[in-house]
């Protein structure tokens, strides 16, 4: 699969990346929540001038039930180019699709066409615990020694959870990441700053703490993950762990500046115990160590507890619930997804320690089932989630579902599925485009989006 | 051709590779805002090349001097014939051991391991054997005599091939600028895998 030059969708910079063209297509990440019928991987058109925009145009299923689709990635990307390892002659073609609760790993070809991806290859799950010693496959990063994936479990799904490599040309398991973890054990996320030599790492809970949905004995125990682990990428030795503290619980998604020359980045935290406001975080380089400051706070908006799920009735509060978080290729705009309230902010982070709020839209959300201009049926229930920036910054698209088993807990009537998109201003500023809305078919909800070519969660980069 | 240029040529030929430190040392200076680190970095680039050739050198003509001369030229063909097999096979499946945050020493080691992985030294046996074979008094290996030659032809490898890359690395520091890689930037690793297959079979044939 080498070419003579490289793969057009590789760029050294995330500057020459911001230049791309258009996506058309996106990808998403769709499951049924009841394991009934095969989760799989929707192609959305997400060209303005194609007559089926913001239709669903193709989808290839899963061999199997009950793989609950969550996050994917590509085989290659713009890491490829990169001076200490290069590989400049792959092709980004191959999606990378695990299962979060069946930890079978799908390889899907998006290469003869595009809009009829096929899948060329399955790893068992048995093969993936054997031979890497670890289960509930979640992350995908394509990076210098090859495809980076991360799992919630080890091979009995308990702690620690962790990395595993996987040959990008053949897709065979190469074997567990971590060379010393330290005193690592929960995982979530991980992605790194190739121009410091770093990955970081997050945390959520081990398998039994989530797969039945959250345990509120164990959230308020503070027991989930409220961790950051720093590493050394080349040496794959635990350098450092930053702890939130007591009252912070799901440090969750990792966005380090695109740019290699910058050390820092931001992290999300789902809830806080004292007040259920959400939070950003900012980590960055202090002398030679890693610090993190808190620089986002999203309070909890009051709201009665009759029109409350259980599970917060006695809180009488809607908690933001940032669950996902996306920063654009130029470092300036993040986008926060409050799943709990319905928002999807837009804040100017040029100055990552002093974030300007520069846009607001409000969809769904746990009391205010906020509509869409392009909704048919009023009320819509589930809330940003999933969201991802196209590379040129001027649209962001997300879906509304978070995980099978958690949903409900906070939508007890479940989620109907969609998927939503919007207009960036030229100095922010976020709009929904009337357009584009996919009224999700029953039966899947749509959970991570990926954007042909690349995106902003796709790529990292060797150069300024 | 004279062996002598045969060498230069090769040397010019790893140094046009980006695998073989260029590019390394372009990105060092665009991370480090510094034109100083792109000509620093060349040293322990060229360095780390030439002592990974030498050793190779050495192991060659080590064994030349204890076994027949058709015996070595089979030895090393089939060598360079199973490198390039593996480079096409395994290539990209290497442990990365050296980032960004590197310093020179690094560099250097880096640089080693790339011109051994890739079997730079091996590249050059059937020019440097011939050298060294016409330099002994009966046509003969003697240590005497390839020293100084061998010498003298990693010398002149690493003079090319540091020449080169020192004129890429500062012309697309300095004008061309990165973004000309993405189209610019032909596969190599074919050119590469077929001249170790090249210089396998000419000590073969």
């Amino acid at each position: 699969m080498a070419s003579w030059q490289p793969d057009p969708s590789f760029y050294p910079s995330p500057r020459m990346a911001a230049k791309a063209p258009a996506e058309k297509l996106a990808y998403v990440a769709a499951f049924d929540p009841d394991r009934a019928k095969p989760d799989a991987i929707a192609v959305v058109d997400v060209d303005p001038a194609s007559p089926t925009y913001s239709e669903i145009v193709g989808q290839v299923d899963m061999p199997n039930t009950g793989d609950e689709l969550h996050h994917f990635g590509w085989n290659a990307c713009s890491s490829c180019l990169c001076p200490n390892a290069p590989h400049p002659h792959m092709e980004r073609r191959y999606l990378v699709v695990p299962g979060l609760r069946s930890s079978r790993l799908h390889i899907i070809d998006t290469k003869p066409d595009p809009r009829n991806p096929q899948i060329v290859k399955v790893i068992e799950p048995e093969e993936v615990a054997e031979k890497a010693g670890y289960t509930r496959l979640h992350t995908i990063h394509c990076g210098p020694e090859g495809i980076y994936v991360n799992a919630l479990g080890n091979a009995e799904g308990k702690a620690p959870g962790g990395i595993f490599l996987l040959d990008p040309e053949s897709f065979e398991v190469l074997g567990q990441w971590e060379m010393d973890r330290g005193p690592q054990k929960l995982a979530y996320d991980f992605w790194w700053h190739l121009g410091h030599d770093t990955m970081i790492t997050s945390e959520w809970g081990t398998p039994d703490t989530f797969e039945e949905g959250l345990v509120p004995e164990v959230l308020l125990g503070s027991k989930y993950g409220r961790r950051l682990h720093f590493w050394d990428l080349h040496k794959r030795k635990h350098l450092q762990e930053i702890d939130f503290g007591e009252e912070h619980q799901l440090v969750f998604e990792l966005r380090p500046a695109h740019d290699p020359t910058k050390a820092y980045g931001f992290v999300g935290c789902v809830i806080s115990l004292k007040d259920l406001s959400a939070s950003i975080w900012t980590w960055y380089r202090e002398g030679d160590k890693w610090a993190v400051k808190k620089v986002i706070e999203i309070p909890a908006e009051p709201a009665d507890a009759d029109v409350l799920p259980p599970l917060l009735q006695g809180f009488k509060a809607v908690p933001p619930l940032v669950t996902d978080i996306d920063l654009s290729m130029d470092d300036r705009f993040l986008y926060v997804s409050c799943w709990g309230t319905g928002d999807m902010i837009q804040y100017d982070v040029s100055d990552p320690f002093e974030p300007k709020e520069t846009g607001r839209v409000r969809i769904g959300g746990i009391v205010s089932r906020a509509t869409h201009p392009g909704a048919r049926n009023g009320a819509l229930n589930g809330g940003p989630q999933m969201v991802e920036i196209s590379r040129d910054g001027q649209r962001v698209y997300f879906t509304n579902s978070l995980y099978g088993p958690i949903d409900p807990q906070f939508y007890p009537e479940g989620i109907d599925g969609w998927m939503v998109k919007l207009d960036v201003g030229e100095n922010g500023g976020i709009a929904f485009d009337e357009k584009f809305f996919v009224d999700w078919p029953k039966g899947h909800r749509p959970h991570q989006v990926r954007l042909e070519g690349g995106d902003c969660s796709s790529d990292s980069y060797c150069y300024p | 051709m004279s062996p002598w240029l045969m060498l230069a040529g090769l040397g010019a030929f790893h140094g046009i590779n980006p695998a073989m430190g260029w590019l390394f040392s372009v990105a060092l200076g665009l991370h480090r805002k510094s034109r100083r680190i792109v000509w620093l970095s060349l040293v322990p680039i060229a360095l780390g090349h030439a002592v990974s050739i030498a050793v190779v050198m050495a192991a060659v003509l080590t064994i030349g001097l204890v076994a027949d001369q058709r015996l070595l030229e089979l030895i090393a063909g089939a060598l360079l014939i199973g490198w390039a097999a593996y480079h096409a096979l395994y290539g990209h499946r290497h442990r990365v051991r050296v980032g960004m945050q590197t310093g020179l020493v690094g560099l250097g080691l880096w640089s080693f391991l790339m011109a051994t992985g890739h079997g730079a030294g091996l590249m050059l046996v059937p020019v440097v054997l011939p050298l060294c074979l016409s330099s002994g008094p009966a046509a003969e290996l003697t240590a005497a005599g390839s020293l100084p030659i061998s010498l003298a032809a990693v010398g002149v490898h690493m003079a090319a091939m540091l020449a080169v890359t020192a004129t890429v690395a500062i012309s697309v520091y300095e004008w061309i600028g990165v973004g000309f890689l993405r189209r610019g930037w032909i596969n190599l690793d074919y050119l590469w895998t077929a001249a170790l297959v090249g210089a396998g079979l000419i000590l073969i044939v």
